[in-house]
């Protein structure tokens, strides 16, 4: 009940937040920081408790009652629809990240929504409902269901609340997301229909689902839904185009949440779905899913390289960051993964305080083209100040959660194959190259004296302070999260290679 | 004791922390205190460990915790300490406290004082960090480390936009090495399981035999870190611009402790470098082809401070000659002389630079020799011991160097000569400053004068500087024993003589005037070579056309996105299917009847035609 609970207080505290409109306009921003809060310490009570989470076993994939938590109730039984939910290390890393990045996001755009605020902070927690639906979800019907409640909420935030050009980039966002959904969907049914061809039995639960016997051929395509569905969330290179454009016309929170969570959505899906169902085809398909990575890194980076509108920058260093999570998940070894799965955890931070900070520069210059900045940093230190940490810890400063993240996936792509591992690494120096740009572009250079801008407050400072201690301790004491994520980790990688006979 | 070692990096680190954190609510005295007493306190721990060092020479480990560990991977926290983190740290700690002393008068009055002082502080943690890791990962926290913080220093005026250009220059090229060195790492890994710099040294005895290419290749790429953080060919470029911070931060990074950290590598990892002779002479020649180089360029620069950035550059030339020919003790040793007679001169042009209105340009200087009487002496006993000139400590550490370079079998005495050329360079260019700077008319007066906290520091390294030759390194567990049998006599005499012939001719040329070599400089291949090697031999050119354009003019090019090009013809697509389609729904019941029996003749004929 415990994850559903979770679920529930988000969409429930969304309701609240609709109608606490009516008691002032800064009354809703309160409720959805309170709900998201209090998903947060429940939590965090509810694992206290988990005994498990001492010895962290290794859990079966198959098997769910060796998983941390683990939920199931019948749904639709003349199809074998449950509401079937669990949680292991992996999901529980990402439904603490998923809690206080939404903190994070309601904090970001705390002052800069001036209509319905009500029905705004709505959207924000249904989009954290739908998005820990999916972290939790093992269903399959039931994880497509939440895959596409995620995205409505956001797509209603990018149009309603969104800057300028923001009607084209929802519908983008949105055709992009449902489309690739749809192709998801589309395996799902077949997976399942397969399935119960072969045993006679309607399942769609994951467990069941694991052992299905497919075809070789037909594997490889069913594969390629699922492939196709979390690579354009991730986003990978070619599918990548529409989040430059949704991330800049996204309000604050929604870059917050796109960057910082929904982004994680697609690289979990990957290490979740689409290599343990199709571990053969998954294993054959590595060579192309490697270099589409490898592809991201190098073009996000000289992309990045390229801009001039500051949101847009720290967009396309997502790509490039992203394709480092790619790279992890498809070179399948345990330092890889392990590289990914930090990755996922330290870039939400790192990039949602960039975006946070983009956010405010907008809020407070009306512009984010960087031709129009350059030495913020006399106007407001502090937000300079902060500004260069993210940028260090995001081009992969040691002793910063994304430095772990990078070196594991490298040194882990480097077994598997070292002419891309060596590619990979020139990541290493464009992304110094943009990182520092921005810096230069924005705050650094000759400032503009005449500026009277506000610096950073209580309410952003204290924001910040929990990203950057996070990074900080990912940085230097990451074992805490590999220990978490290693079981997970390590009996993925043996059950694939269990059905593959051999290692991927 | 031993357990307290992390405090060492720690207590700057955290002063670092407490001045960024309430740099608003610190008086600019507990600004001083805080940033010169956190080094100090280093400084005395690290005399502490190393008086019980040479009383009880005993090599230990400490470990804090574990940093990383993932399947057979695993890398601590962990700092080890023996003769060489010793010297080092002594050189980071001592050189690092006289610096920042003098750093509390050089930036009195700047409005960011507690920043710089953050900033230097934590350059002193990070590059402690380095140098007592114990293993190559953390080595490269400390290697990255430094990096950033030179990056904020260089850019620390960032109002000015070219300091923030040569900030981001010096992070970038540095970063390209940084890089080949961490592919040398995920390759010392692979192949010996390990990055714990003890255990790769017994592991490369199990696996690898002298003169296999793994070894090769691992050396090399680990050589790629060391000449972008040590700013030797081909990555050197990024030092005369990283001038533009100021310059008690070029005395402490581009001169006394970080630049150097590619010899300490180098030298930390020689183990590895005895499986691969040919690494070992590629470093030797990067080493000479750099210190040529360099001394040619720093012949030619006018700007006090680029002039000493060239030094810089040549003078780790030398080092990593030392380094390829396996004088690995001799490398150090010039490595802490350097660092004391280096320091002085910077901080001596810091204090030039504070009294002369910010003045860079040698030629506007002059005759400040009774003028700024500490500074000339310093720069005479700087200058004296750069040149090596005989009893100072520059003279102990080359003339070792070079010695050693002669017994290489083969291409020794060619080593030996290239250095003799550049020695005899060193020894010119580097009287040329003395002798223009501090004799001749004055041409620009002095505004204020040094006070105790520009002094204190310059005396001591002056007594550093000429004494330095005389302490002996305990570095004898670290490096192998160097087979050496002393050269013929005339090579050592020509080795003493070399310098002091230099410092003649500059003598002659830019004080006495006796030597007119005016027809000589006037010529047309003179002047262009001169232009030539003013420019720094046209790499910084070459590098924008082969790199720099190229990567601006890419990212122009994509700025656009073409792989949404391909999205926009789907758009475009279906947008032209629906003009079609929707102007057939006219509303017209004419057209509407004329396609329908269009389209039922159609059928009929197909139906007739397959029945």
């Amino acid at each position: 009940m415990l994850m559903i609970n979770l679920i529930l207080i988000l969409l429930i505290g969304g309701v609240v937040a609709i109608f606490s409109e009516r008691l002032g306009a800064d009354v809703p921003r309160k409720v959805a920081l309170a709900v998201v809060i209090i998903d947060l310490i429940y939590l965090l009570i509810a694992l206290s408790t988990i005994p498990q989470l001492e010895t962290l076993q290794a859990p079966v994939p198959s098997d769910p009652e060796t998983w941390l938590m683990h939920y199931s109730v019948e749904w639709i039984p003349a199809f074998g629809i449950k509401i079937e939910l669990a949680l292991d290390g992996l999901s529980m890393l990402m439904v603490l990240l998923t809690l206080i990045l939404g903190a994070v996001a309601v904090s970001a755009s705390w002052t800069d929504i001036k209509v319905r605020q009500g029905f705004f902070e709505a959207n924000l927690l249904w989009t954290l409902a739908g998005v820990l639906g999916v972290f939790m979800a093992l269903d399959l019907f039931l994880f497509f269901l939440f895959w596409e409640v995620m995205l409505i909420p956001m797509y209603f935030m990018i149009a309603i609340w969104g800057h300028e050009n923001r009607g084209y980039a929802a519908m983008k966002f949105f055709i992009f997301t449902q489309a690739s959904g749809l192709l998801m969907l589309v395996s799902i049914l077949a997976l399942v229909v397969i399935h119960h061809g072969n045993t006679g039995v309607w399942t769609f639960s994951y467990f069941d689902l694991l052992s299905a016997q497919i075809a070789a051929q037909t594997a490889f395509w069913l594969m390629l839904g699922f492939f196709v569905a979390f690579v354009v969330k991730l986003p990978g290179f070619p599918f990548h185009t529409w989040l430059p454009d949704a991330h800049t016309q996204a309000p604050t929170a929604g870059s917050v949440i796109l960057a910082g969570i929904l982004l994680k959505t697609g690289a979990y899906g990957l290490i979740r779905f689409a290599v343990p169902l199709f571990p053969q085809a998954s294993m054959e398909f590595a060579p192309v899913a490697l270099w589409l990575g490898v592809a991201g890194v190098i073009y996000g980076a000289i992309l990045a390289f390229g801009q001039t509108d500051f949101k847009r920058l720290v967009a396309y260093s997502s790509v490039s960051h992203m394709g480092f999570v790619l790279l992890g998940v498809y070179a399948w070894n345990i330092l890889a993964l392990q590289g990914a799965v930090m990755q996922m955890v330290a870039h939400g931070f790192s990039t949602a305080a960039l975006f946070m900070i983009a956010g405010s520069l907008q809020e407070r210059l009306h512009t984010r083209d960087m031709r129009e900045m350059g030495g913020l940093w006399q106007n407001m230190p502090r937000m300079g100040a902060i500004a260069m940490f993210f940028i260090v810890a995001s081009l992969g400063l040691p002793g910063l959660g994304n430095f772990v993240a990078e070196f594991l996936v490298l040194l882990g792509l480097f077994q598997v194959d070292r002419l891309l591992a060596v590619i990979a690494a020139l990541g290493l120096i464009t992304g110094a190259a943009y990182s520092l740009l921005l810096m230069q572009r924005s705050f650094q250079g000759e400032p503009d004296e005449t500026r009277q801008l506000v610096d950073f407050g209580t309410r952003e400072m204290l924001t910040m302070a929990v990203m950057m201690t996070a990074l900080i301790v990912l940085g230097i004491y990451p074992q805490p999260i590999l220990d978490i994520s290693r079981p997970v980790v390590e009996s993925l990688i043996s059950f694939s290679s269990i059905v593959t006979g051999g290692s991927l | 004791m031993r357990e307290l070692i992390g405090l060492i990096p720690l207590i700057p680190l955290l002063s670092s922390a407490t001045l960024m954190l309430f740099a608003g609510h610190l008086s600019r005295f507990a600004i001083g205190l805080l940033g010169v007493g956190s080094v100090g306190i280093a400084a005395i721990l690290t005399a502490k460990m190393g008086i019980d060092f040479l009383g009880n020479p005993e090599v230990f480990k400490v470990t804090l915790w574990t940093w990383m560990q993932v399947g057979t991977f695993s890398s601590d926290v962990a700092f080890y300490f023996d003769g060489l983190t010793l010297v080092m740290m002594s050189v980071i700690t001592g050189v690092g406290f006289l610096i920042h002393l003098f750093s509390t008068e050089f930036m009195e009055e700047d409005v960011s004082y507690a920043r710089y002082f953050a900033y230097l502080n934590m350059f002193v943690a990070a590059m402690l960090i380095l140098v007592m890791a114990d293993n190559l990962l953390l080595l490269y926290l400390g290697w990255e480390g430094v990096g950033v913080c030179s990056y904020l220093l260089v850019g620390f005026w960032y109002q000015n936009s070219a300091n923030g250009y040569a900030a981001r220059k010096a992070f970038i090229v540095t970063r390209i090495g940084d890089t080949l060195m961490a592919l040398g790492l995920f390759l010392l890994f692979t192949e010996l399981g390990t990055l714990d710099i003890q255990a790769l040294g017994d592991a490369a005895k199990d696996k690898w035999q002298v003169g296999d290419s793994m070894p090769l290749i691992a050396c090399l790429l680990i050589l790629g870190g060391a000449v972008g953080k040590s700013a030797q060919l081909p990555l050197h470029t990024w030092l005369p611009d990283a001038m533009a911070g100021p310059t008690p931060v070029s005395a402490l990074i581009h001169a006394a402790t970080m630049v150097t950290a590619g010899v300490y590598l180098i030298a930390r990892t020689h183990e590895l470098y005895l499986f691969a002779p040919i690494a070992m002479i590629a470093v030797a020649l990067v080493g000479l082809a750099t210190s040529l180089m360099a001394a040619f360029t720093a012949l030619t620069q006018h700007d006090i401070k680029r002039i000493l950035a060239y030094s810089t550059i040549s003078q780790i030339g030398y080092m990593f000659l030392a380094l390829g020919v396996g004088a690995w003790t001799a490398g150090i040793f010039h490595l802490m002389t350097h660092a004391f007679f280096k320091a002085l001169l910077f901080l001596g042009s810091g204090a030039i630079i504070h009294c002369l209105h910010h003045e860079h340009n040698i030629f506007k200087m002059g005759g400040l020799r009774t003028r700024m009487p500490v500074t000339f002496w310093s720069f005479m006993i700087g200058s004296a011991a750069l040149a090596a000139l005989p009893m100072t400590s520059g003279f102990f550490s080359k003339d070792q160097i070079l010695l050693q370079a002669y017994q290489v079998d083969g291409i020794g005495p060619w080593l030996w000569f290239g250095g003799l050329v550049g020695a005899l360079l060193t020894a010119v260019y580097s009287f040329r400053l003395v002798f223009v700077v501090f004799f001749g008319q004055v041409n620009t007066e002095p505004d204020k004068d040094t006070g105790w906290r520009m002094v204190i520091p310059l005396s001591l390294l002056c007594i550093l500087a000429m004494m330095g030759g005389w302490i002996i390194i305990p570095v004898t567990q670290v490096f192998p024993l160097a087979v050496f049998e002393h050269p013929a006599h005339w090579v050592e005499y020509v080795s003493i003589a070399v310098p002091i012939v230099g410092v003649i001719i500059a003598y002659l040329i830019f004080l006495g005037g006796q030597l007119k070599v005016d027809v000589f400089t006037n010529s047309f291949v003179m002047q262009k070579l001169q232009q030539f090697w003013f420019s720094g031999w046209r790499i910084d050119w070459l590098y924008d056309q082969l790199l720099v354009r190229p990567y601006y003019g890419l990212a122009r090019a994509l700025k656009l996105e073409p792989v949404d090009n391909f999205y926009r013809l789907v758009v475009t697509i279906s947008q032209t299917f629906n003009q079609w389609l929707s102007a057939g729904q006219s509303g017209q019941m004419r057209r509407y009847i004329t396609s329908m029996v269009f389209g039922l003749i159609v059928l009929l004929a197909i139906l007739v035609r397959a029945s």
